[in-house]
């Protein structure tokens, strides 16, 4: 079912092979952009091959070139030759020298949106390709002289040349990303019925691009506010929903893009209730079912972007389901959603151990108020696998230590399936640690267990336990509990 | 990590919940200092939680380029003419064709062959242009539909709307979708009847304010034949001829 989709995401991850060092240096900047806030990023979409190849070797055009092959464009007299001057325009835009003085040519994006809206479909294709080109300039000034275009961009996004929509679509995608000014222009020239328009495109490119497109929009600044509600009042949820129905038409392209769009629609917390009634839990429960399934048969295929945003949507919108209505819901009283998260903390622990927390927050979501899916864990035999994340790091460990928390304290027959076993161990060593958070959460399950299963008091006092709490007897924020506990060890 | 083997077969096996075990909790349990509640969270979008997930997500909006560079070559072929009746344009590879199929002969007038890029655009051109109680519609009622899909609004005249679009839609004062009914060089045959016993009709408006340089007014002239800048250089009289060349679709470069 997946085997024809892989093959997008696997050529992201050769990619990434060669280019390692310039990814860590990347990441570096992306880490810094997003706690400035400022995390933004583009797409290139670049037609023929031999252009790839040549890439760098076309030249930088100065002023008198750019007129030179503007005119010839506008007004050649042989249409190859037209098309032609704007393909060297293109490549000459490629660098930021040609961008900069093409904008500051009076007259220039005029003469450019004049051949965008010409009667010549090639002329149009390779304007908006040039235009493509000013849109994913690292400089703002650039992507924002294109301004003047979006009416007309927005326009053809009704047309019926899928090729010209993608591109059109990935170029209004650049330029949502520039300023709040360049989205306030946009709102009101209708993007968002335009985009539930191309949704409904029977082109899985196009589907792509509207994906791209929506999934910058929802990450302005100001989406839960001004965008976010214009969506939702759209037939856009309902499209992204089927789009991310698991089943053979499931395209995993389409579907990271989607799943974004979703999670940054989701933790706006604007109207979540209207996506749960759209079914969104449901789809999300299955389409975490299917990737699970998939991960286990298919290597680097690239699939943690499509789990991470799906794990964070269900988790989420857990959080505004009413408690006595998790397990009521669609397939999350189901044991083999657990069976599935479990197989993707595995997949993340090979693949992307930095994702593991994700997932274990989801496992803490599902787990808090359900004992359907606590006994699941313990039926399943999943505390050991559990356990062997905890020494990771420490905040893996904390979120191991509050699902077993979940767990235990529904009660002693649950905590009768908790000990002995593994777990006495792993607190004799997490109780030893010096981070305060992960020794407190070890206290809070230690006295749960003491509580209800209180054999485990007395095996935790053989195994010279109280002496390894003895360390953080001085320790304002965990003293109390540490004492409390002692007490109960030794008095019963 | 060591998963139980029996954990994926559960997987691929019937839906089906666990039957719970007896929940019971002692208030003892939350008695100070202890005071653990088990609670579902909720991250919000710039939460530092969500760094690292949001990094890889960039990192592979950033690695499309590695993609698109596989995309297929042409294909070329000799040379051929547009089939469509009337249009002379000619072409060495499918796409190119395919393209200037949708975009020229997709949304064109039958009665005048103008090309519009969308269809909300050419019924609103036939509205306008072509059905005759229009006018005396638009007399009486505001008949004049904003030509932004999605808005319902209404107007008495062209400029009415073109003000509206201009200050609500914020599009540019001279969107050049609506050309004007006036055509001031040679039109194309069969168009001219219909044109000119509207041109008394039309208010003189039209969003194509400037025929500045930008707006192509020199746009070449094929050598065969002579065609208003105005007009789309391609005829199509009756769009049936090519329709079933939509089903040949193009080969998609990412897949
Ligand atoms: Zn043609
Ligand atoms: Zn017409
Ligand atoms: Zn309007």
């Amino acid at each position: 079912m997946w085997s024809q989709r892989q093959s997008l995401l696997r050529r992201v991850a050769c990619g990434v092979e060669e280019l390692r060092c310039r990814r860590r240096e990347r990441e570096a900047a992306l880490r810094k952009a997003r706690r400035e806030r400022q995390l933004v990023s583009k797409r290139l979409l670049r037609e023929a091959p031999e252009e790839a190849a040549e890439e760098g070797a076309a030249a930088v055009l100065g002023e008198a070139e750019i007129q030179h092959f503007l005119r010839l464009a506008q007004r050649g007299t042989e249409e190859k030759k037209r098309e032609e001057a704007l393909v060297t325009l293109r490549q000459g835009l490629q660098h930021l020298e040609t961008q900069q003085t093409f904008i500051r040519l009076e007259g220039s994006m005029q003469t450019l949106v004049g051949l965008l809206t010409c009667n010549r479909a090639l002329l149009q294709l390779e304007a908006a390709r040039c235009l493509h080109e000013l849109s994913h300039s690292e400089q703002s000034m650039v992507a924002e002289a294109c301004l003047p275009a979006t009416s007309y961009l927005l326009t053809y996004l009704s047309g019926h040349s899928s090729n010209f929509i993608e591109l059109c679509l990935y170029t209004l995608g650049n330029l949502i990303v520039e300023s709040e000014a360049v989205r306030k222009q946009l709102l009101p020239q209708g993007i968002v019925p335009a985009l539930a328009s191309c949704i409904q495109s029977p082109h899985m490119a196009v589907l792509e691009a509207v994906g791209y497109a929506l999934s910058q929009l929802l990450q302005a600044k100001e989406a839960p506010e001004e965008i976010i509600p214009c969506i939702l009042n759209s037939t856009l949820p309902q499209h992204m929903l089927q789009l991310m129905q698991p089943g053979p038409k499931l395209n995993p392209g389409i579907a990271v893009e989607f799943a974004w769009c979703l999670h940054y629609i989701i933790c706006s917390q604007v109207n979540n209730a209207l996506l749960i009634t759209h079914g969104a839990l449901s789809t999300l429960a299955l389409l975490l079912l299917d990737l699970a399934e998939v991960v286990q048969r298919t290597e680097d295929a690239g699939l943690e972007l499509l789990a991470c945003p799906v794990i964070r949507c269900l988790s989420n919108l857990l959080t505004e389901v009413a408690v006595e209505d998790v397990e009521g819901q669609m397939q999350l009283g189901d044991e083999r959603v657990v069976a599935a998260l479990f197989i993707l903390l595995e997949f993340f622990l090979q693949k992307q151990p930095s994702l593991l927390p994700e997932g274990l927050w989801l496992l803490n979501n599902l787990t808090a108020n359900s004992p359907t899916l606590c006994t699941s864990l313990l039926s399943l035999d999943l505390i050991e696998p559990l356990l062997q994340l905890s020494s990771l790091s420490n905040m893996v460990s904390v979120l191991v230590l509050t699902v077993l928390c979940n767990v235990a304290e529904k009660g002693p027959a649950y905590c009768r399936r908790l000990w002995p076993g593994p777990l006495l161990p792993c607190l004799l060593n997490t109780v030893t640690l010096s981070d305060t958070e992960v020794v407190g959460q070890s206290l809070e399950l230690l006295q749960l267990l003491f509580l209800y299963q209180p054999e485990a008091a007395q095996d935790f006092l053989q195994q010279s336990g109280l002496q390894a709490l003895e360390r953080h007897r001085e320790e304002v924020q965990l003293q109390d509990r540490v004492r409390a506990l002692q007490q109960t060890a030794l008095h019963g | 990590m060591l998963l139980p083997s029996a954990l994926r077969a559960r997987l691929a096996g019937a839906p089906g919940a666990a039957e719970p075990l007896p929940v019971e909790r002692s208030p003892a349990a939350r008695a100070a200092p202890f005071g653990f509640v088990p609670r579902p969270v909720r991250f919000p979008r710039e939460h530092e939680f969500f760094e690292d997930g949001d990094v890889q997500r960039h990192l592979y909006l950033q690695d499309v380029i590695t993609q698109v560079a596989e995309a297929p070559e042409k294909s070329r072929v000799p040379e051929f003419t547009c089939q469509v009746a009337g249009c002379c344009q000619v072409f060495a590879a499918l796409e190119d064709y395919q393209h200037h199929y949708h975009m020229m002969h997709g949304n064109a007038c039958s009665l005048c062959s103008r090309a519009f890029p969308s269809e909300h655009l050419l019924d609103a051109h036939i509205l306008e242009w072509h059905d005759s109680l229009f006018q005396v519609l638009a007399e009486r009622q505001d008949m004049y539909q904003c030509l932004v899909e999605g808005c319902r609004e209404k107007f008495k005249n062209t400029q009415d709307r073109k003000d509206h679009m201009v200050r609500l839609h914020l599009y540019p004062a001279d969107f050049r979708f609506d050309k004007p009914k006036t055509s001031r060089g040679p039109s194309m045959p069969g168009a001219i009847a219909d044109l000119s016993t509207r041109t008394l009709a039309d208010d003189g408006d039209a969003m194509e304010v400037c025929p500045s340089p930008m707006t192509l007014s020199s746009a070449p002239v094929s050598e065969k034949r002579t065609y208003s800048h105005r007009v789309p250089s391609t005829i199509c009289f009756g769009q049936g001829a090519l329709r079933g060349f939509k089903s040949t679709k193009k080969k998609n470069k990412h897949h």
